[in-house]
């Protein structure tokens, strides 16, 4: 049970220095009662970064929904043949993020970048993703949707165990593509939604690796305000400032957040939630 | 199994015509990292799927270029260890949940899971304390050695199939005199050898593709014990124009390159572990 002590402690220590100074660089730690969370909510950086985060957050999770359930319900149709597409489909998702970012940072390049050499192509000005201010998130969300297969792969085990009868009897019924998706095939495979919507929400509000590897890496460029994700300015306050008190402050704040958004999702997922087809 | 809607003849070309044009979306960018490894200097932006001249040379290069070699071997040691010593925790714990009934053994089970909500960034900071006050800043040990306490989702996974176990095989072990030990490691993880290589393969994936734990535990200074994944940032901004270098991206697709393929070879030895291990979190989680 080592385990839980760890996390346990780890969290204990997490809240109680979340109300200290302690700072790395001078290695002083006092208590400062709630000084921590007064600062957080006057640093406009933790307003912009907190902004960016839930920007992509609404951006990205029902883009990927999308994509994923598209992608499923087209695997799902073909039956057979899926094996070799599903495949491929999940390579990029065994691709390390370093990798796909190195590859999309190049892929990305404004002026060169393969992307926008083909948007060229067909008579289009692309934008300059990674350099543009609105584009920067954008940029991010490609690069989950291009990992997506782990959400679709879930969304297709959902599709496999929709009893075939309710399709039949649609059919019979004749019901149309339309209302087959919105009355059979979505209560259905509600519960992977609802599974698939809180885990890519939280994952989304703890963005930190594509952020970082695009444009905080390299120390001697300053990196677009829009780039700050909340996950980057919490390390760049514990481990480049060495604020830790601080740093502990924010993480519990997005703590917080993410329990509040989680049962937020939780309550409207219960009202939708189809749970019978399970037994 | 497929599922049926109202699939004529134009229904079932539209759905091909759409699956391969997301296939072939979906591997441009991999394609493109393939192609872009074998050319020179400056013609990465090209972006040509087949490079005008083959530089093979560059698989070479690179391990002159930069200390590639040892960062694989790092990553490797590490991914090892970390997966091991997860898989073998974790199945120990989920055993003790799933086989042994005591008074409060469903509450520490929710606490147990319950850490699995907790998000990584809530944590990242106390438990680099403790790593800093054991002197174990710059080494090896906080990018494995959590693991030996074994980790929720995993301890889920292999406690799920334990309880598939029937209880009957244990009682019977235990009249012939086999110890608790014994009932672990001869009956429960004989049995349970599918979940325990998920596991394995997910943790040495997790820990293969690990990059921030790196950039905050390993010492910025020493270049050569990097693991791939820092060592990949780092040549990323020392080829960069804009930090003096001279935009040889070729160098740095060669490494994605190389700790891709590893990754892909996992997934192509372990697809029906991945597939399945990623299915079963979404229908049992």
């Amino acid at each position: 049970m080592g385990f839980l002590v760890f996390t346990a402690g780890a969290m204990a220590a997490s809240g109680a220095l979340a109300f200290s100074d302690f700072n790395l660089a001078t290695g002083r730690a006092s208590w400062v009662g709630t000084e921590n969370f007064a600062r957080l909510v006057e640093d406009p950086r933790v307003a912009r970064s907190l902004g960016n985060t839930l920007f992509y957050a609404v951006l990205a999770v029902p883009l990927e929904i999308a994509v994923a359930l598209g992608l499923a319900m087209l695997l799902a149709r073909v039956g057979r043949g899926a094996g070799i597409f599903r495949t491929l489909f999940f390579l990029p998702k065994m691709t390390p993020m370093v990798a796909t970012a190195a590859i999309f940072f190049l892929l990305l390049n404004g002026s060169n970048g393969a992307i926008n050499q083909g948007l060229r192509a067909i008579g289009v000005q692309g934008p300059q993703w990674l350099v543009d201010p609105d584009w920067i998130k954008p940029s991010i969300v490609l690069m989950s949707l291009w990992a997506v297969s782990g959400t679709m792969v879930i969304f297709l085990a959902a599709l496999k165990n929709v009893p075939r009868e309710l399709y039949e009897v649609a059919a019979l019924d004749g019901a149309g593509p339309r209302r087959v998706f919105w009355n059979i095939t979505l209560p259905m495979i509600s519960p992977a939604l609802f599974f698939n919507t809180i885990v890519l929400t939280i994952a989304a509000f703890q963005t930190f690796d594509q952020a970082y590897l695009l444009f905080y890496r390299d120390q001697s460029s300053a990196a677009p305000e829009s780039s700050l994700f909340y996950a980057v300015y919490l390390f760049q306050q514990a481990f480049r400032q060495f604020n830790l008190g601080f740093a502990a402050a924010m993480a519990w704040v997005l703590f917080v957040i993410i329990m509040i958004i989680t049962a937020i999702q939780v309550r409207v997922g219960n009202r939708f939630v189809h749970y019978g087809g399970r037994d | 199994m497929d599922v049926k809607y109202s699939t004529g003849r134009i229904g079932r070309i539209v759905t091909w015509v759409l699956l391969i044009a997301c296939s072939l979306a979906f591997l441009y960018p991999l394609a493109w990292l393939v192609a872009a490894s074998l050319k020179g200097r400056g013609q990465v932006f090209d972006n040509a799927l087949v490079p005008t001249e083959v530089h093979w040379d560059n698989f070479a290069t690179v391990f002159t270029e930069l200390p590639l070699l040892s960062w694989l071997g790092n990553s490797l040691a590490i991914a090892v260890l970390a997966a091991v010593a997860v898989a073998v925790s974790s199945s120990m714990v989920a055993f003790g949940f799933a086989y042994f009934r005591f008074r409060g053994r469903n509450a520490l089970f929710g606490l147990v899971l319950a850490t699995m909500m907790l998000p990584g960034a809530v944590t990242m900071v106390p438990v680099y304390l403790i790593w800093r006050e054991l002197g174990l800043l710059g080494t090896w040990a906080p990018l494995w050695a959590a693991n030996l306490f074994g980790s929720a989702f995993y301890i889920f996974l292999q406690r799920q199939f334990f309880l598939g176990l029937p209880r009957e095989l244990f009682e019977a072990a235990r009249i012939d005199g086999a110890g608790y030990w014994r009932l672990f490691t001869r009956i429960a993880m004989p049995l349970a050898v599918p979940s325990f290589v998920i596991v394995l393969l997910f943790e040495f994936q997790a820990s293969w593709n690990n990059f921030q734990s790196a950039l905050i535990y390993l010492n910025s200074e020493s270049v050569e014990d990097f693991t791939a994944p820092l060592g990949i940032a780092y040549a990323m901004t020392r080829y960069s124009p804009t930090a003096g270098g001279q935009g040889d991206y070729q160098y740095v697709m060669v490494a994605s390159l190389l700790i891709t393929l590893p990754m892909l070879a996992l997934f192509a030895f372990g697809q029906r572990y991945f597939v399945e291990g990623v299915a079963t979190t979404g229908t049992k989680g």
